[in-house]
């Protein structure tokens, strides 16, 4: 052992031990993060690889679906676990990459009634969800609960990255108030996605997560990036909080309440 | 106070990782004594405790595949 560290682990960290940024010192930081990924598909698979490889103590993995052939285009952590749940399949791949990770899996679907409860158990969330009312219900819990989280979306050959740290900077409702009408947007079911883009997207999410949890840098907080693949264009848009939110401003909402993430995520 | 660090049979990187964690175990202003037996840590850790801020003190060869350095962590 030296500061802590067992020579196996000393091997494993040394690029990011050698970087002045992180040291031995960010390192345990990260050995003692706790992070919830939420979804293990196309944004999940690099978000966990990356935390996992990094070393972040405790991953929690939720995701109620099982490994599908057509996932496999671009979810990288399922290889060989068709029809296995995919938060298991997850956790099996972290296992293998980083034994230091103590992984947590939930079979069960992230909804109103356990949202608080799970975030509440972590220092950082990622969502890796594919839909709004789930994208909304992080959202909502994470500024009751005051947890930073990372968004991430994709659609096509496009993405979008925040990192919403709860009353310092804007959260998702203070941009997108509801989600569009059913109806309006496809889903990736209908509308296709660029099996590389989640791979992009969820590096960067991942990116921001580790940096957050270290400290360092700056992250994704009042800015909203937008990657479009098949231009090869990134590109940003200010973003500033809304006084008017109606979870993060006049907190009109005391608590996560099943009807209000339907299909718009209205709250009144 | 002088702390004493044995690295003899390590090679690069983990001649500077280890120089490194150690480090962050001491006070600032303290001294490490390293010792190496691996050539190219001899030009590659200096090098690399300067670019963080500490202080090498000394470097010599005391046998003929054996170097003592002398670093004084930053303050």
């Amino acid at each position: 052992m030296l500061a802590g560290f067992t020579e196996e682990q000393i091997r494993r960290y040394a690029r990011h031990i050698i970087l002045p940024e992180v040291g031995g010192e960010g390192q345990k930081k990260l050995l003692n993060s706790r992070v919830l990924c939420v979804g293990a598909g196309g944004l999940g698979s690099p978000i966990i690889q990356y935390l996992a490889a990094a070393g972040v103590g405790t991953l929690g993995i939720i995701d109620d679906d099982v490994v599908d052939i057509s996932n496999l285009q671009r979810q990288t952590i399922h290889a060989g676990n068709l029809g296995k749940n995919k938060a298991v399949s997850a956790g099996e791949f972290v296992k293998k990459l980083n034994p230091d990770v103590e992984v947590v899996v939930y079979t069960e679907r992230i909804s109103a009634d356990n949202v608080r409860d799970l975030v509440r158990d972590y220092d950082m969330i990622a969502d890796g969800t594919d839909n709004f009312p789930t994208r909304y219900l992080i959202n909502d819990a994470c500024v009751l609960e005051n947890k930073p989280f990372s968004h991430g979306s994709i659609f096509r050959f496009e993405g979008q990255i925040m990192t919403i740290i709860p009353n310092d900077g804007p959260c998702y409702r203070c941009i997108f108030e509801h989600a569009p009408p059913e109806g309006m947007v496809p889903s990736c079911q209908e509308a296709g996605v660029f099996g590389v883009l989640p791979g992009i997207v969820g590096s960067i999410q991942a990116t921001e997560i580790i940096k957050h949890l270290l400290g360092i840098g700056e992250i994704l907080k009042e800015r909203m990036l937008y990657v479009d693949a098949l231009n090869m264009d990134f590109f940003e848009i200010k973003v500033r909080r809304n006084p008017e939110c109606p979870v993060c401003g006049k907190r009109v909402i005391d608590d996560i309440y099943p009807e209000n993430y339907t299909e718009s995520c209205r709250l009144w | 106070m002088s702390e004493k660090l044995d690295l003899r049979g390590e090679v690069c990187p983990f001649t500077f990782v280890k120089t490194k964690l150690k480090l962050e175990t001491m006070n600032p202003g303290e001294e490490l004594e390293v010792i190496l037996d691996y050539e190219p840590a001899t030009r590659n850790v200096p090098r690399s405790l300067k670019n963080e801020g500490h202080e090498v003190l000394d470097l010599r060869q005391v046998k003929e595949n054996e170097w003592v350095l002398k670093v004084r962590k930053k303050g």
